[in-house]
């Protein structure tokens, strides 16, 4: 047996059942064992987008998602993903070839130290030096990425390993001395938090992505105490969009009722968050009347990082959380819920009514024709943000959006990861017109596939975030930000990569137009033509405070008052 | 506040590399990185000396802990021995200087490990403190090198820095 063989085994040990990549000479070996291999391999065509696939994957399924490539520039391809797995804390397992060791250092042809480059952006990685050590290196990998705080793991695979042959063995026992997560709270501070809970006047509860696979316990306690709930952009989905006790999102976009909540709050629990500048604005300012923050991680690191910790637990947030619901007890909330129901009512999401069609009313009217039952994915942008605020996720796992990197280009491919991963389900990718133009070649990758997603284009014909930007702090000089003139016929595009094209633009083509989208039979693009210079509201300018937050455009709030 | 840290690490390739990648990455100040081998196979013993606020330090050891091949990292806040070495090559023109370079190298109990007709090169230890006035006594003479190995540390007693005993594996 090769080396690159051992590797599909070892990888087929792990459960592995689809590889998204592509290959070049320095993964040849592995791609030609693939060809006897169960394992399923999809073929994209940029690497960028074999990562972002893998990641959603990871995502909508709770798995470790796979992504191969060869050396150097293939290699390469894959940073822009790896970061953002990283920062998203997303298991990943990326394999890259590499020159032979002989060439290793000496700037061969489609040499890059990909290893040096990845660590930053990696949970750990590997450089593979003798071919039996495969098996340890895909368990450890395989581990690393999937346990504590997931997270990427390179292997860095040299061609003459891939075709040295193997004696080996499978059998590999872990043994990685530095690296024991601790999963189970620690019981008396989980009995502090409690106390701190039921003395509090006003506490609220933040949950963030690492309590996606929560969503039981968190639905459970939250409803046993009657806790107002809060997520953060990379916690939707993981407490129910339609539940009452759901306040929406905080932060720069997020909700009144949230961000005010977060304000007055006396006793916050946050579970699996890391407190991003997003989310807290100045962190000075952040929580000012919080008396008792406890902060529930699985990574120690994270726990004291930004926000001062009075109670901190370090462990997974599903056994934490079952912990607590066993002391868990209804708290006494009758008033501070009057004042949480009047800011919700008060200050409901809402965008202000134009001639034009608007990129809100088109997310919401797909979010009512769903019921909220679709995996959500995005591109970064206001559409994001729209997505993030107008379709309200009922289930976990189901709203896939670069949140810490905020990588434009990751709406498509992350499509494409969640229909492989949950093929039974809706897919529908929410991009802007820019996002959309930075991996739009995944398009055949669809097609390849019959992958039955559906690309919502909310062209604006703007670079739509930075223009706003512009508009509120750059006097309005729109710098670089103009794509309609340049923009293609999107439905055309579709067309011919022999997709399906839609396009709606005007206000009363709506219903057809969601409508034709949900019916089609099969993948489709459909480019929505929406009001060129909307703005995403509320705003809480970057390093403000809850207490900054603007509810609309400063010009058009003038225009009524007048 | 300067703190000593020690960390046990996995002696694998670019371990080191990952350690002074993330304090670059996480902007923490660096003063010394001093590393070596141990008594067990495959384990080295780094020493480290940061700068920081009580919160910049909380920060250091916990991102520390999160590589995978660190197998515990130590704050030397308790009673510790802290040592560098220091070797300086001073220029000597002519006989009294050298009687007066004599003199310092006395005084800090220096050694003389090369003797040249217009240099010498002293070797020192002791803590960073000590290190420094040795460099600033011979600096009227004329530096001509200097070359510090950064400040190792170890705990003094009972204490060791031993392999965390292996828990349950998740
Ligand atoms: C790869 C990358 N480049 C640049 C940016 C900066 N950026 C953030 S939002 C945005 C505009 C996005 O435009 P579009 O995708 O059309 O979405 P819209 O805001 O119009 O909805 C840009 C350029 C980014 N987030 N990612």
């Amino acid at each position: 047996m090769k080396g690159s063989e051992a590797l599909l085994k070892a990888l087929e040990k792990e459960g592995v059942e689809v590889i998204f990549g592509h290959p070049g000479g320095a993964i040849m070996p592995v791609y030609d064992a693939l060809y006897d291999s169960p394992i399923r391999h999809i073929l994209v065509r940029h690497e960028q987008g074999g990562v972002h696939a893998a990641t959603a994957y990871a995502r909508a399924s709770g798995r470790v998602g796979v992504v191969m490539a060869t050396s150097g520039p293939g290699a390469l391809n894959l940073v822009t993903g790896l970061a953002d797995a990283y920062m998203d804390s997303t298991p990943v397992v990326a394999i890259t070839g590499n020159v032979p060791r002989t060439l290793i250092g000496t700037d061969a042809f489609q040499e890059a130290d990909v290893t040096g480059v990845t660590m930053p952006i990696t949970k750990h990685n590997y450089l593979v030096q003798e071919v039996n050590d495969i098996p340890r290196v895909v368990r450890e990998a395989f581990h690393i990425a999937s346990t504590g705080r997931p997270g990427p793991v390179l292997i860095d695979l040299p061609k003459d390993v891939q075709l040295s042959e193997f004696t080996g063995s499978f059998d590999v026992e872990l043994d990685l001395p530095g690296y024991k997560p601790t999963t189970k709270g620690h019981p008396k501070q989980i009995e502090r938090a409690l106390d701190a809970l039921e003395q509090a006047e006003r506490p609220i509860l933040m949950v963030g992505g690492g309590a996606q696979h929560a969503h039981g316990e968190l639905l459970a306690f939250a409803e046993r105490t009657g806790i107002p709930v809060i997520t953060t952009l990379m916690g939707l989905g993981a407490f129910p969009g339609n539940h009452p006790l759901w306040l929406g999102m905080p932060g720069m976009h997020g909700t009144v009722a949230a961000n005010r909540a977060i304000h007055h709050a006396d006793v916050i629990l946050a579970i699996g968050l890391r407190f991003d500048d997003r989310v807290t604005g100045k962190v000075s300012r952040f929580a000012p009347h919080a008396h008792t923050i406890i902060h529930v991680d699985i990574d120690p690191a994270e726990i004291g990082k930004l926000v001062r910790t009075h109670i901190p637990i370090v462990g997974d947030a599903r056994l934490v959380l079952k912990e607590m619901l066993k002391g868990a007890k209804p708290l006494r909330l009758a008033s501070w819920w009057r004042e949480l129901e009047e800011w919700r009512t008060r200050y409901p999401l809402r965008w202000k009514p134009r001639p034009h069609l608007q990129a809100p009313e088109v997310i919401r009217a797909f979010a009512e024709a769903t019921g909220g039952h679709a995996i959500v994915t995005t591109g970064v942008g206001q559409h994001q943000m729209f997505a993030a605020q107008y379709f309200p996720v009922a289930r976990p796992r189901s709203f896939i959006t670069s949140g810490g990197l905020g990588a434009m280009g990751v709406g498509l491919p992350f499509a494409i990861g969640a229909k492989v991963a949950r093929p039974e389900e809706l897919v529908i990718d929410f991009d802007g017109d820019g996002s959309f133009q930075m991996t739009l070649q995944e398009l055949a990758t669809l097609v390849k596939y019959r992958l039955d997603v559906k690309v919502v284009i909310l062209n604006n014909g703007y670079l739509g975030m930075v223009r706003q930007w512009q508009d509120l702090f750059h006097a309005k000089r729109y710098s670089e930000v103009y794509l309609a003139d340049s923009n293609p016929d999107f439905a055309r595009l579709a067309e011919a990569y022999g997709l399906k094209g839609i396009r709606v633009e005007r206000k009363e083509d709506l219903m057809k137009g969601v409508e034709a989208v949900l019916s089609a039979d099969g993948p489709v693009v459909a480019e929505f033509k929406v009001y060129h210079e909307e703005g995403v509201f509320p705003m809480i300018p970057a390093g403000g405070a809850a207490e900054d937050m603007i509810l609309e455009h400063p010009a058009e709030r003038e225009e009524v008052e007048a | 506040m300067r703190h000593v840290i020690s960390v046990l690490v996995q002696d694998h390739p670019r371990v080191l590399n990952r350690i002074t990648g993330l304090f670059a990455r996480r902007g923490f100040n660096l003063e010394s990185l001093a590393v070596g081998t141990t008594h067990v196979p495959g384990l080295s013993r780094i020493s480290l000396v940061v700068s920081g606020d009580d919160r910049t330090l909380e920060q250091v050891e916990k991102q520390l802990n999160r590589l995978i091949e660190v197998l515990k990292v130590t704050d030397h806040s308790e009673p510790h021995v802290e040592r560098e070495l220091a070797l300086v090559k001073v220029h000597v023109a002519g006989v009294e200087e050298r009687l007066a370079v004599k003199d310092i190298q006395e005084a800090f109990r220096a050694r003389v490990v090369d003797v040249a007709q217009k240099s010498l090169i002293l070797e020192l230890t002791g803590d960073s403190k000590k290190i420094d006035s040795f460099i600033e006594a011979l600096r009227p003479y004329g530096i001509l090198e200097v070359m510090r190995t950064g400040a190792v540390a170890m705990s003094r007693g009972e204490r060791t820095l031993k392999v965390r005993e292996k828990r349950e594996a998740v």
